[in-house]
């Protein structure tokens, strides 16, 4: 990779765990990002998959600067945002926005859209006033809703709609890099399809870099250049998206890929499944070692006690001691 | 003989902004034993369609226009509430999407799980508790003894569903209703519970209604799948034939809109426009406006299920006609 746009080096987040109530005292914390290290090239989409609470929603926030890193550095464009002033971090976020999961918590419903979409624009001063509104009907255009629709609320428009202002509002100050937390997973298999064909679409003509975060593996590896795969706080496997999905080689990953069902029957009926025992543990209290030694098919004694690092294993990254034993 | 006939059921909700004729004709059969897909986007009437046979549609603003739902010689939409709560929780039982909203956080487990055999079934208390805990275990909960004394908020989002099931399951129903019961888990959740219906479904020897919008978690569960579009089905046929040869232009549609058959970065096939206004009435075929084949007919013409070939039906005027 050339010059990476956004570089991620050992990115730590942690929520104090508290007990008490006339002495409260720190008992633990909770890792919900446990030393992530990351780069994304300009134009690049990475997909990051994992299931509910191994840290990637709280990672987007803490590129984000939504939530403060406990340590590690967030650098983009050479800059490292934990050191920025606030007035610093307004200019940076220019370069960094985000769109939600929930399209319907998103949108302010007391705002008709042209006022969302304006006030970006307006917070940073990169538009003169006179062409604010060619400036927004610019941007309805770009995410396919017709310009004369400004005037109206998000409660008139349907969960597809809605995304597509929330993308616009995301796209209004020109951003280099875009994080969509789970954007489509609140719609319709044939809103979706529209959604992604949009993303797709935006990151190719604006030249974008897009963090791609999603737990559907199939939509993943649709819309993504690589891949990172996370779970309890750490990534487990990087690495091209059509190679990391179509031949995992963590067990972690390849158990996620064989629990996805298939829209085909016949396909469906031979599907090998590995099924994993239980739960993911708690991240306040993870397990030793490689955190999913209590649950993966391979671990062997020494599993309990390595935390294995991210190594380049067959063109790409896994943390797996075995990795070599077991493919 | 089928185990439950729906015939023609129209369940319209009266609000303040017009009549939204959520369920619009909808006729169908489940066998004994048998695993029955309905599938369909939001708002196509796939939940409505089973909560107006369960008797769970709030009246009013819901009401039943017409039709029958016939178990067993027993019409669930007419019969006595005496006779629909001896069928409902015993004979017919039912799970749904969010097992945190639908079990009750006041209750320990326990006292949720023998409810249903306290009030169907002349047992002790002390019996009950016992097939309580058989069915914690049945259903895979380890430790079973101890977490029967749990609270809700004490199990895991995977675990609630599985005391879901063991609470629908343990009076041995016939029919097993699951609306979406692994859309707000995790795919490896997710899986463990497939196979935890299938497995229960192979003991019990149960038919299964499976309400979901996700077509691939279908194809390896169900025996037939029909595919619902603002309140009708529109094609209707076991999975194989559904899968390998839909006729009907929609569940086309959909099938090529799902991300997972596409090669990777070709742009996905999408279906233009929105689904229709249910608040006012679609004298045609619902999916004319978005549709590629559509010709001025299909606005006006209604449209009704007609076999293509033995057990496969579909609704497409064009279709039937041969045009497509």
């Amino acid at each position: 990779m050339a010059e990476p746009i956004l570089e991620l080096k050992e990115v730590k987040t942690y929520f104090p765990v508290y007990r008490g109530f006339v002495r409260r005292r720190q008992v633990g914390a909770v890792k919900a990002v446990d030393g992530v290290s990351l780069a994304l090239g300009r134009g690049e989409v990475l997909g990051l998959v994992g299931e509910s609470g191994c840290g990637k929603s709280t990672l987007a926030r803490t590129i984000m600067q939504l939530v403060p890193a406990t340590s590690g550095a967030v650098i983009l464009n050479g800059r490292n945002l934990a050191n920025d002033s606030s007035r610093e971090l307004l200019a940076s976020r220019r370069d960094l926005q985000m769109v939600f999961q929930d399209p319907y918590a998103s949108l302010n419903p007391r705002l008709n859209v042209f006022t969302t979409l304006a006030e970006p624009l307006r917070v940073h001063r990169t538009c003169p006033v006179g062409e604010i509104n060619a400036r927004v009907a610019h941007l309805m255009r770009i995410v396919g809703l017709a310009p004369s629709l400004v005037q109206k609320y998000p409660h008139e428009f349907s969960g597809g709609q809605r995304q597509r202002i929330a993308i616009a509002r995301a796209l209004a100050l020109e951003p280099k890099v875009l994080i969509a937390d789970e954007p489509v997973s609140a719609l319709d298999v044939s809103i979706q399809a529209q959604i992604l064909n949009l993303l797709s679409d935006l990151v190719r003509r604006m030249n974008l870099s897009l963090i791609f975060i999603a737990h559907d593996l199939s939509v993943v590896k649709h819309i993504s250049d690589r891949v990172a795969v996370m779970y309890l706080g750490k990534i487990v496997e990087l690495g091209g998206a059509a190679a990391v999905i179509d031949q995992p080689v963590h067990p972690y990953t390849r158990a996620l890929v064989s629990a996805i069902p298939k829209p085909d029957p016949d396909a469906e009926r031979a599907r090998q499944r590995i099924m994993l025992p239980g739960d993911p543990p708690s991240p306040i209290d993870p397990p030793s070692g490689c955190a999913f030694h209590p649950r993966c098919p391979y671990a062997a004694e020494r599993c309990a006690k390595i935390v294995p690092p991210l190594e380049a294993f067959r063109g790409r990254e896994v943390a797996c001691i075995r990795a070599a034993e077991i493919t | 003989m089928a185990l439950l006939t729906v015939t023609d059921l129209r369940t319209y909700f009266h609000t303040r902004g017009g009549v939204i004729r959520a369920v619009d004709g909808v006729s169908f059969q489940v066998d004994r034993g048998e695993t029955l897909g309905i599938v369909g986007e939001s708002g196509s009437g796939k939940s409505v369609t089973c909560y107006s046979v369960m008797g769970l549609i709030p009246q009013p603003p819901g009401r039943i226009e017409s039709g029958t739902a016939f178990f067993d010689n027993i019409d669930l939409l007419h019969c006595t509430p005496k006779e629909a709560r001896s069928v409902r929780g015993k004979r017919v039982a039912m799970i749904f999407q969010d097992p945190m909203t639908s079990l009750n956080p006041y209750l320990r487990i326990s006292e949720q799980l023998i409810e249903p055999l306290l009030i169907h079934e002349k047992v002790s208390r002390k019996a009950a508790l016992v097939r309580a805990q058989g069915m914690l275990e049945a259903v895979g909960i380890h430790d079973a003894a101890r977490r029967l004394t749990g609270y809700p908020h004490e199990f895991s989002g995977g675990m609630r569903q599985r005391v879901m099931i063991a609470m629908a399951l343990i009076t041995r129903p016939e029919l097993l209703i699951a609306d979406e019961p692994t859309t707000a888990l995790d795919v490896t959740v997710q899986a463990q519970i497939l196979d935890l219906i299938r497995q229960m479904q192979k003991e019990i020897g149960m038919a299964v209604i499976f309400i979901t919008h996700d077509l691939a978690v279908v194809s390896g569960l169900c025996d037939r799948v029909q595919v619902m579009y603002a309140g009708r089905i529109l094609e209707s046929a076991d999975t194989r034939t559904l899968y390998y040869g839909p006729r009907h232009p929609y569940t086309r549609a959909l099938q090529r809109s799902i991300p997972a058959i596409q090669p990777k970065g070709a742009e996905l096939h999408t279906i233009p426009g929105l689904p229709p206004d249910m608040s006012k009435p679609i004298p045609g075929c619902p999916f004319a406006p978005r549709c590629e084949f559509a010709v001025p007919r299909c606005a006006t013409e209604p449209i009704r299920l007609a076999d293509v070939a033995p057990g496969h039906a579909q609704a497409c005027l064009r279709v039937q006609a041969g045009e497509i």
